[in-house]
């Protein structure tokens, strides 16, 4: 390559510093690319490129049939697939108007909320490795094994584990289910203490994250952030209460709010919700009805002409999903409404201004998942 | 009470007159340069292989795991095959990089760190040179490290290396005056700079007790001050894997990267050998003011058992703090030292600059 291609290609006209952070970066936690521009260690102003893992997963659901699109929902946000593969159920059930078991959605939301602790846990792990401690990753990680142990002995799978099925579960749960979530919930009761001990109280964290990367409430409406993102600057977002699904009506628990808007608060959104989340499961372990893992459904399912949507809240906020039906046994058009895409956008307006370590935080506190981004 | 206290340069002095009387004196100081040269080397590369073992056995003890325990007796070859790993690696040359500067910054580094330890004293009378400026003389060549990141940094031809020398830089240079302050304490209480001196000026106590709490502020300053001079977390920002990939270190490969990786744990080695003998009395036994047989039983324990057991404490708290804290960023870096420790290991001076006018120290 001729140093003229470089001089106009790679670096450009202009002066600025730039530096690409990603593909392969260690704190970007996948194929994303930031392009950051830096004034020494100030970052001036950064743009996410997007695309590096793009599979066209919307396109491949034309083509695929209704109990097929929800193995391809897995591969999205891999660390909620659960409720990922709820939502594409849940849309198919609401447009057949089928009524699934009460049991069904009692399990569901135990798993829903099983997988939302187990993904802040892994969260917490790569924040923490993020800001340069790295023995979160290990303490996290212990716990979080625990519950993938539940999901392999009732699915089989760990981590991409479609176990929902349009009209119900694949099959039931294994008879040691409640009784080792029971034992999860006392163990991780005891352990959770342990990551404030660990993390929340130290010096150094509390000065890397308070104040870093403030969002106002009108800035994460403006630009879709949900989630524990959005909850952390006081956007009241929690499709679980605003719009109950599955056995969330059935439950009492509190939405996490915080209104400071930094990432200390959107660190403590998260904390919080993996207690609110064992008090949930908790409500529901021993109440689990006995009327079946599924409904009866056609062996072919096709939905009747028409548009159906269906959001849920998963980890990282809300995922929706856009139905267009002409009747056929795979969708006209589907449409993905995934979290991380909005929540990434809000990324420039947040580090802009702050150091390069501010970013890595912000970066972290957003808690992105790069698959959920490109579909 | 001393002469219990095996002293080396018995050793050394017969090794010497031997060579004396077989080369004469221009071939005795030659072999001897060979003799410690080697001795050194050997010292190095073994320090420097258990180093990084030991700092995988404590992170694996931190993390709840195992760390190395299948190539050798409890994992004790991991850290020679990955020698050889690294031995056996292609050196990557990089495009529109200084190919001289490139080469040279590893040994820059690896220089500095071999020039601090040759005036550790390892044990009584065990010292390659006992130069009379000896903690200046410490300070002023493990400074010299941060040319070689620098340089390693300009001549990568690499953005994130950049940074990362820039911010090494930024870092060494601030730290440095505290590193300097806290020793500088030590040396006003025992009056010399030789480290022998030093040494010998704590046999009835140890300058940690000896020298009331503002000795123990200026160890306190010490650790924290030294741990960010040798780039380890939570002040590893020239590295920040998170951060900068690897810092300034990036695009090292093989054996230059070992280079690297071997002089910053001889670093912190040197770091706390350097805070063993100037605060908790270098190879000198623990003694209590007048408890003879108490004294008299801790003389016997070896000199260098108790030089290394005192440097293997402050490792393994460099190491604790490393595995435990977040890093810290670049401007909350230097305000710690600017806004904090420079000032309190000012005044920390004067107060000890007046308990020894006042002969308050015991």
């Amino acid at each position: 390559m001729s140093e003229e291609i470089i001089k106009d290609v790679i670096i450009g006209e202009s002066d600025d510093y730039i530096i690409n952070m990603g593909p392969q970066h260690p704190s970007t936690h996948g194929v994303l690319r930031l392009e950051v521009c830096l004034q020494g260690e100030t970052v001036k102003y950064l743009i996410p490129h997007v695309g590096y893992i793009h599979r066209g997963i919307e396109k491949m659901c034309e083509a695929s049939s209704y109990p097929q699109i929800i193995h391809l929902t897995d591969r999205m946000d891999y660390l909620s697939a659960h409720m990922n593969n709820e939502a594409v159920c849940l849309c198919v059930e609401n447009a057949m108007q089928v009524e699934v078991p009460e049991r069904v959605k009692y399990i569901r939301t135990i798993l829903d909320e099983l997988n939302r602790i187990a993904s802040h846990q892994l969260w917490w792990c790569a924040f923490g490795m993020d800001l340069g401690a790295l023995t979160t990753f290990f303490y996290g990680l212990r716990d979080r094994e625990l519950i993938l142990d539940i999901f392999e002995e009732s699915f089989g799978s760990r981590l991409l584990h479609s176990f929902n099925t349009p009209g119900g579960l694949m099959h039931d749960i294994h008879p040691n289910f409640q009784k080792r979530v029971k034992d999860f919930i006392t163990y991780f009761r005891k352990k959770l203490p342990e990551y404030d001990q660990l993390l929340t109280g130290n010096v150094i964290f509390q000065q890397r994250a308070k104040g870093v990367g403030l969002m106002s409430k009108e800035k994460a409406i403006a630009y879709g952030v949900t989630g524990p993102s959005g909850r952390g600057s006081g956007f009241s977002c929690d499709l679980r209460k605003h719009a109950p699904y599955s056995a969330y009506d059935k439950v009492q628990f509190n939405e996490i709010l915080y209104n400071e808007g930094d990432t200390f608060a959107r660190y403590k959104v998260r904390m919080d919700e993996m207690w609110e989340s064992m008090n949930i499961i908790e409500q529901l372990i021993d109440n689990i009805p006995d009327d079946g893992f599924t409904a009866k459904m056609k062996p072919i399912i096709k939905l009747p002409a028409g548009e159906y949507f269906q959001r849920v809240e998963t980890a990282r906020g809300e995922f929706a999903v856009y139905i267009v039906s002409d009747g056929n046994k795979t969708p006209y058009r589907i449409k993905f409404r995934s979290p991380n895409f909005s929540n990434l956008f809000v990324m420039n307006e947040l580090a802009s201004g702050g150091k390069i370590a501010d970013l890595i935080a912000i970066s972290g506190s957003l808690d992105l998942v790069i698959p959920d981004i490109d579909r | 009470m001393q002469s219990t206290i095996y002293n080396f340069h018995d050793l050394t002095g017969s090794i010497d007159s031997t060579l004396h009387s077989w080369f004469g004196n221009t071939g005795t100081v030659i072999a001897e340069m060979v003799l410690v040269g080697i001795a050194f080397l050997t010292f190095y590369a073994l320090l420097g292989l258990f180093l990084v073992y030991l700092e995988r056995k404590v992170c694996a003890v931190i993390q709840n795991r195992y760390g190395p325990n299948r190539v050798g007796p409890m994992g004790l070859l991991q850290t020679v095959a990955d020698l050889i790993k690294l031995l056996m690696k292609e050196l990557i040359s990089i495009k529109r990089s200084d190919k001289f500067l490139f080469n040279l910054a590893p040994f820059i580094v690896i220089i500095a760190s071999f020039m601090a330890i040759a005036a550790t004293p390892f044990a009584k009378g065990l010292q390659a040179v006992d130069l009379n400026i000896g903690v200046f003389y410490v300070m002023a060549v493990s400074s010299l490290g941060v040319v070689g990141i620098l340089i390693a940094g300009w001549s990568s031809n690499s953005k994130y290396s950049l940074i990362g020398a820039m911010r090494s830089g930024a870092q060494i240079v601030s730290y440095e005056l505290s590193v300097g302050l806290s020793l500088l304490a030590i040396v006003t209480f025992a009056g010399t700079m030789q480290l022998s001196g030093i040494v010998e000026s704590q046999a009835d106590g140890w300058w940690i007790f000896k020298g009331h709490i503002p000795a123990i502020v200026a160890f306190i300053i010490y650790l924290i001050a030294s741990t960010a001079e040798i780039n380890r977390g939570p002040f590893d920002l020239a590295e920040a894997e998170s951060e900068l990939t690897a810092g300034f270190h990036t695009e090292y490969s093989g054996i230059k990267f070992a280079f690297f990786f071997l002089a910053e744990y001889i670093n912190m080695f040197i770091v706390a050998a350097i805070g063993a003998t100037v605060f908790l009395g270098g190879w000198m036994p623990f003694h209590i003011g007048s408890w003879d047989a108490f004294n008299h039983v801790m003389d016997f324990i070896p000199s260098m058992v108790w030089f290394f057991l005192k440097a293997f404490f402050i490792i393994y708290i460099i190491m604790w703090f490393k595995w435990t804290f977040p890093r810290l960023r670049i401007d909350q870096l230097l305000t710690l030292e600017w806004k904090y420790l420079m000032p309190l290991s000012l005044i920390n001076i004067i107060i000890i600059a007046f308990i020894v006018l006042m002969g308050w120290h015991f």
